[in-house]
């Protein structure tokens, strides 16, 4: 059959978006969503199932939705992801399911994110009742952090029956989900609905409680749960430890994300302040680099640049969010390396910067890059913000007794998510360091199956 | 939403709350504090825990009206609730084998540093209270600090109340006069800590300060708290608030504390303008 050619998303216009947070890509229609599905090929031995970290019945959602019968993908979906609206936009489908279907060969994969999206965006439009009555099985398990991982695990369990708290140290939940990634690429009523439908499942959120400070990890034992699972995620971002770091004007993406995100700082009447600078680098070339420059970009900066220190093919970042910052206009400085924070008076005045060249692969197939002597140069700027990475967070491991971690912090879980402190699970990324949303669902569905196990011998059909 | 219970007015810029917050009230130790923010739209503000009462799941707090975040929570009453009011937050002081220790507090640093002269009291310790104001005005906690110290001077900028001066005058006597301590507690203003630092370096005489940098979140996650300590990144949320004076590197701190300064004195104005036009109503 020959192929036309995948559907494209509608997005709106550069020049309108880079002004405002409101979401980039607008979503198939039923149309559009129907002649996509179509191009799928149903393959028999499903190569895109493979690659996505779940097993989501890729063909089978689709095929719903190439039937019109959008719900039926919905339900699809359900029995393989609780998040499947936040997944569908954010994971990185090239790397992943995308990358394994066999339209991708000759021509385009399957926009299976698109169609992921578009199944559960058209299903919770319609706002259809809450699940049937679950009858309560008799144990109580308690999440600490309401991230992908935490809410996967808890809405896992209390389809199982067990009764769920989970417990969140911020003012609201949705881990990275709230307070990292941008409206302009997840709207935050999104993340809302996920949630109301955790809550629909009875599942309690507790915010304002620090496991390890408020309560601690014995003390939930203490108070009658009967296991806990940890996923509390990335905390401590990175710096480089190049001089002028302590210059004003120089921030974590972590913390102007959450001034943005969390606290709404893009919003004109917001208490809380954030730098709106008017020349900005971000140095990294992650989702989370592409989501700090691109929220620069909105807060009124005239010009933002990346400054990363392999070349364009190498950025760790999701090929559309990539696609998406270079439409809105921002630049990329790659093969580019930041050796110093230049200031004046206490605030940055500048960036200085050496160039870097790439290198033949080495056996892992990863290439090389170093230094072009002479290559030294400045950018002035009065914003840098870092965007190199997190470690984990170290509170909850500090303050709890016989919860191991390894020599970067990370907590020790083994493949179910058990860690070396008894009836005590852990997922996402406090044990993989930063990674991505779908691989903390699947370790938080992973530890709640393994939970299931232990409390009642697996006994949950 | 976090109930409270009690609101008192210690002197025309200060005001203790009574704050219904059991279970942080159950874990609460000197040092530590905690993260409110007022209403659904406020920013997230850190006080420290300057009295907690387990019992009767009970925690106070002594905040300075100084912006637009302080005059907004300033605007509840007693039995408003407070929005959120998550704790208690970062590493608790370390008091314990201490026999003879000078506390330093100024200004409101002062509701800061009393809980801990208090708790060393408490253990034992001979206890020197030295405690710095503005004027008589701003003068706080004086008959507290009188009765859980050995030995105690008040001073202000401008000799309003006690004796002229800064705090540093004072401990510069004691130092010189060839008083002891085992350790120098002090809390306040950054150019106040970072002037005692310089002075107890020189009598060699250990020095904690308690780090009040911005905030976000609290917990680890942002970074915005970060300092140098010795040469190294530490965050005030997670690794402080307290840590060693003679390490701190404060000109950093004190630029650092101004980096949102046009936009505090920007909201500043607006949170005046607007609570003026309610109380004229
Ligand atoms: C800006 C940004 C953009 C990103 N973009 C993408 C993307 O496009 N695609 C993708 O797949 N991934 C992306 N990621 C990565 C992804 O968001 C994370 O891998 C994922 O959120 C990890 O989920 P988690 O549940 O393990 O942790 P988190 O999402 O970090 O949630 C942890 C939660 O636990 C809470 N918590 C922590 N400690 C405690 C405690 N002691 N007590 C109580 N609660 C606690 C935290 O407050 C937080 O709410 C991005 C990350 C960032 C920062
Ligand atoms: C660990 C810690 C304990 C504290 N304990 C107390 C206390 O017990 N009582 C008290 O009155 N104040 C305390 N503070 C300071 C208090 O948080 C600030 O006074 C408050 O944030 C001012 O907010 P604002 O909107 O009224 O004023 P703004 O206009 O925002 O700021 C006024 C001044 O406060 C500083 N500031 C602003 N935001 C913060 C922040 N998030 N954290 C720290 N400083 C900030 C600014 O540098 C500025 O100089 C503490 C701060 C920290 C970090
Ligand atoms: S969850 Fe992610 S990897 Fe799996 S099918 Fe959906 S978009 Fe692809
Ligand atoms: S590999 Fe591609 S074409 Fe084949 S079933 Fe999966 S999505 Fe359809
Ligand atoms: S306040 Fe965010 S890390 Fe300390």
């Amino acid at each position: 059959m020959k192929d036309s050619g995948r559907v494209p998303m509608p997005l709106r216009d550069p020049a309108l978006r880079r002004g405002d947070f409101q979401e980039v890509s607008l979503g198939y229609g039923p149309q559009e969503a129907r002649r996509e599905a179509a191009r799928c090929l149903k393959c028999k031995n499903r190569p895109c199932v493979d690659g996505c970290p779940v097993g989501i019945d890729i063909p089978g959602f689709i095929a719903r939705i190439a039937e019109g019968d959008d719900d039926g993908a919905f339900e699809t979906l359900s029995r393989y992801t609780a998040l499947p609206a936040v997944c569908g936009r954010v994971c990185p489908q090239e790397k992943q399911c995308e990358q394994r279907c066999v339209r991708g060969i000759k021509g385009e994969p399957v926009a299976i994110g698109h169609l992921e999206r578009y199944a559960a965006d058209t299903w919770q439009r319609k706002n259809y009742p809450a699940a049937a009555e679950i009858g309560w099985n008799g144990h109580r398990v308690a999440v600490v952090g309401a991230g992908p991982s935490g809410i996967s695990a808890a809405g896992e369990l209390a389809r199982m029956g067990y009764q769920v708290t989970v417990f969140e140290a911020l003012h609201a939940p949705g881990g990275v989900l709230t307070y990292g990634i941008p409206e302009f690429r997840l709207p935050k009523a999104v993340v809302r609905r996920e949630v109301e439908a955790l809550e629909k499942l009875g599942v309690e959120i507790a915010c304002n409680i620090v496991i390890g400070r408020t309560i601690t990890v014995d003390e939930l034992f203490e108070d009658g749960y009967e296991a806990v699972y940890i996923g509390s995620g990335a905390g401590l971002p990175r710096f480089m430890g190049i001089p002028g770091e302590g210059l004003n004007g120089v921030l974590s993406a972590n913390e102007y994300l959450t001034r943005v995100n969390l606290m709404g700082a893009w919003r004109e009447d917001s208490a809380t302040p954030v730098l709106r600078g008017h020349r900005v680098a971000v140095v990294g070339g992650g989702n989370v680099a592409m989501d700090a420059a691109r929220s620069a970009l909105r807060l009124g900066a005239q010009e933002v640049a990346i400054v990363y220190r392999r070349g364009m093919e190498e950025l760790p970042a999701r090929l559309e969010e990539v696609r998406h910052a270079e439409e809105e206009g921002i630049r990329f400085h790659t093969l580019c390396a930041p050796l110093e924070i230049l200031g004046d008076k206490g605030w940055v005045r500048g960036l200085r910067c050496v160039r870097m060249q790439l290198g033949e692969p080495d056996e892992s197939g990863r290439r090389g890059f170093s230094r072009i002597e002479g290559s030294e140069f400045e950018m002035p700027v009065d914003t840098v913000i870092m965007a190199i990475g997190t470690d984990p967070n170290p509170l909850l491991p500090r303050r709890t007794q016989g919860l191991e971690t390894d020599s970067r912090g990370r907590i020790i879980a083994d493949e179910n998510g058990l860690t070396r402190k008894g009836r005590v699970w852990a997922g996402g990324d406090a044990v993989t360091g930063a990674a991505t949303v779908i691989l903390a669902m699947g370790a938080g569905k992973a530890a709640a199956v393994d939970i299931d196990r232990a409390l009642q011998g697996g006994k949950t059909p | 939403m976090y109930k409270i219970l009690r609101k008192t007015r210690l002197n025309p810029i200060s005001v203790r709350i009574d704050v219904e917050a059991p279970l942080v009230a159950r874990k609460a130790q000197v040092g530590q504090f905690i993260i409110l923010r007022a209403g659904e739209n406020s920013k997230r503000i850190p006080f420290t825990v300057m009295d907690s009462d387990a019992q009767a799941g009970v925690v106070s707090i002594i905040y300075q009206v100084l912006g637009a975040g302080t005059m907004e929570l300033d605007q509840l009453t007693e039995g408003d609730s407070i929005r959120d009011f998550v704790g208690p937050l970062g590493e608790p002081s370390r008091l314990s084998g201490l026999a003879r220790v000078c506390v330093v507090g100024g200004g409101l640093g002062c509701a800061i540093a009393y809980p801990s002269a208090k708790q060393l009291k408490r253990e034992g310790a001979y206890v020197d209270g030295i405690v710095g104001f503005r004027n008589a005005e701003a003068a706080l906690l004086e008959d507290e600090f009188r009765t859980v110290c050995d030995r105690f001077t008040l001073l202000t900028d401008d000799g309003s109340a006690g004796e002229k001066g800064f705090v540093t005058k004072a401990l510069e006597e004691r130092l010189s006069a060839g008083e002891r301590y085992d350790e120098v507690l002090a809390i306040g203003p950054l150019p106040m800590m970072k002037a005692v630092c310089a002075l107890t370096r020189k009598y060699n005489v250990k020095t904690t300060v308690s780090m009040n940098a911005i905030m976000v979140d609290g917990t680890g996650m942002c970074g915005g708290c970060r300092l140098s300590v010795n040469g190294q990144m530490k965050f005030a949320c997670v690794d402080g608030p307290e840590f060693d004076g003679h390490q701190v590197d404060f000109d950093e701190a004190i630029a650092r504390s101004g980096m949102y300064r046009d936009f505090e004195a920007h909201a500043r104005e607006e949170a005046c303008r607007l609570y003026e036009k309610e109380k004229a109503r």
